[in-house]
């Protein structure tokens, strides 16, 4: 071993290039940090102040009125901005998973939201023998919460199914997926137009959480508050999963080197396919809930096929905290550009939501979130 | 010498049309090493035996049975831990949580999260840390770690001593010793002279996709001319005489 050189002196320099690499490239962008990221910061903050400055003291133009006069509806501006974010949240959390972790392109995420819409209101009108105009009097917890069950039941297990059948074998090939989800998405959306008709229709709140919380000068709906109850325990449970759990180990694991896991004895397949088939399942669970809240008709899948798509996207693709984030800041942007934009401007309202993805990406472009990949 | 564990013959493995392996023929039981030069093919081989790579021809045996067309869960849970070039450890987790991922099979087994971190107390020390966190001798530690979790028979290990500073090199000669003294294989391929003949007496050397040579350490050692044909490694004697 003596007259042997050992080399590795030689190669001590260049042997950790993770984390010189890293080291060096976060000193050049300190160092790089002039007017380059400063004139975006301080255009982004005129702006928000802007807004600020409007929302609070500009009469007349916007149909909330000035915020310091009409608090009240300020307060509901805030409050349903937070009951969209939060089943914006449920809805994306699903997609993150599927298509932020897991990098799997599911154009057909919005048609799980929109069949277990149909699903379970087929259901609770089977279950009430009524076909219209049911009054939340006449649904008890089980006749809204069964429905609930059975739809995500049935979703998820599509969801393995198109999965395994279709976009296992395709792994890594990004259009492929799109192609093929979007050709499932085509197909479910004319199928539910055939079934279940182009007229809007909506799933019944039961009557424990219908109704109104009231104060002396202001209400709001019960439901909306049951919406972000359940976001927040989709949040809790998720982050539990994916931090606490060897399951969401795995898919972390996996999701940094898939090959590297399957190297280590563990089969990711099966991991990613339990994945694929919760990001369905929360699908489902908003379209129960957003079916209930809202109404399901023919394109709501489109929408929250899109909505998940900007939520993931402004937050960061694969990261819990992003979809929150991005939920909240689509929610808010989705609120109070109606209501705070000129009234000869509320057509223009859903400019605003674009304006908020792409003033986000062009700060961050890998989103609130992301990583670089 | 032990018995065989893992059988390798008339491999042939490539790229697309490009061919790197040529008919590898080797056996490994106890500790062997596999030197030679970068690009000579010792990687492909490595990742053609834990399956992450297809075969174009050839046979890989371990105890007995065939790997050839197993996927790698299936290869490594059948007994051999892989550590990686480049240790290859997931960014996103820390420490404790590579190790937890695993436990599941190794629970009453020789080797559990527990026992890792008493052949390695730094890692002990540094549970919560991100795995890219690490020194690259720590790193190195959680990679080993990581292998010795399936309760393997056999360690693959691909250029370990890559990047360590000469001290961290010698913990890690030390812990290759002690693993093998427990009775673990080891194929460990390795530029290193210095680590592959300190840990096996078997030498296999690979030149162009092929094994040209098994050599023991001690021949190895004696033969600058091989070393600096199979190697291009310098003698002891060159670096003198060009520094005088």
């Amino acid at each position: 071993m003596t007259d042997v050189k050992l080399d590795e002196g030689a190669r001590e320099p260049s042997g950790r290039p993770g984390l010189t690499g890293r080291a060096s490239s976060h000193y050049r962008r300190i160092r790089t940090m002039g007017w380059r990221q400063l004139v975006p910061r301080l255009l982004l903050a005129a702006v928000l102040i802007f807004i600020a400055v409007w929302i609070l003291f500009v009469t007349e133009v916007s149909s909330a009125q000035a915020a310091i006069n009409e608090p009240g509806r300020f307060l509901r501006s805030i409050l349903d901005s937070i009951t969209n974010a939060s089943l914006y949240f449920i809805v994306a959390s699903g997609f993150t998973l599927i298509f932020g972790l897991m990098r799997t392109v599911q154009m057909a995420h919005g048609s799980m939201f929109l069949l277990a819409g149909y699903i379970a209101l087929t259901f609770q009108r089977e279950r009430l023998d009524i076909n219209q105009g049911i009054s939340p009097e006449q649904v008890s917890a089980s006749n809204w919460l069964l429905p609930l069950i059975f739809a995500v039941l049935i979703v998820s297990g599509l969801g393995l199914v198109i999965q395994q059948v279709f976009l296992r074998w395709n792994a890594g090939q990004d259009l492929r997926q799109a192609i093929i989800t979007i050709a499932i998405s085509i197909i479910m959306a004319d199928q539910m137009t055939a079934n279940f008709g182009g007229v809007a229709k909506d799933i019944t709140w039961p009557r424990e959480i219908h109704g109104f919380i009231e104060t002396e000068n202001f209400r709001y709906a019960t439901h909306r508050f049951f919406i972000i109850g359940v976001a927040l325990g989709v949040g809790g449970l998720l982050w539990l999963l994916l931090n606490k759990t060897r399951t969401g180990m795995v898919i972390r694991a996996g999701v940094d080197d898939t090959p590297m896991v399957q190297a280590l004895g563990i089969n990711v397949h099966k991991v990613f396919a339990v994945s694929f088939a919760l990001g369905s399942a929360l699908a489902a669970l908003g379209g129960v809930i957003g079916g209930s809240h809202a109404s399901l008709a023919p394109s709501v899948d489109a929408e929250w096929l899109l909505h998940s798509l900007v939520v993931v996207i402004i937050g960061g693709l694969g990261s819990l905290r992003g979809a929150a984030a991005g939920s909240l800041l689509y929610g808010l942007a989705k609120s109070f550009a109606p209501a705070y934009l000129p009234a000869s401007l509320t057509n223009y309202s859903i400019i605003a939501t674009f304006a908020v993805l792409a003033i986000v990406l062009a700060l961050r472009p890998y989103g609130m979130f992301g990583r670089a990949e | 010498m032990s018995d065989v564990l893992l059988e390798v013959a008339d491999l042939n493995v490539g790229y697309g049309s490009a061919q790197v392996l040529h008919g590898v023929n080797l056996t490994v039981g106890g500790a062997v090493s596999l030197v030679g030069r970068n690009g000579m093919g010792k990687t492909t081989l490595c990742k053609a035996i834990m399956g992450l790579l297809p075969t174009m021809g050839g046979s890989i045996r371990f105890k007995g049975r065939e790997l050839v067309g197993s996927p790698p869960h299936r290869i490594a849970a059948s007994g051999i831990g892989y550590v990686p070039q480049g240790r290859r450890l997931f960014q996103s987790l820390k420490v404790n949580e590579h190790l937890a991922m695993l436990s599941r099979g190794a629970k009453g087994k020789r080797w559990t999260p527990n026992a890792v971190y008493e052949l390695f107390p730094r890692l002990a020390e540094r549970k919560k840390l991100g795995a890219t966190k690490l020194s690259g001798g720590e790193q190195q530690m959680l990679a080993i770690g990581r292998a010795l979790l399936l309760n393997a028979e056999l360690l693959v290990m691909d250029e370990p001593s890559e990047g360590l500073a000469p001290r961290i090199v010698e913990q890690l000669v030390e812990t290759c010793r002690r693993l093998v003294e427990e009775g673990i294989s080891v194929l460990l391929v390795e530029q290193n002279l210095g680590v592959a003949t300190a840990v096996s007496e078997r030498q296999l050397v690979m030149v162009s996709g092929r094994i040209e040579r098994e050599m023991t350490a001690s021949e190895l050692i004696d033969d600058t001319d091989a070393q600096r044909r199979y190697l291009g490694v310098e003698s002891l004697e060159e670096v003198e005489a060009a520094s005088s």
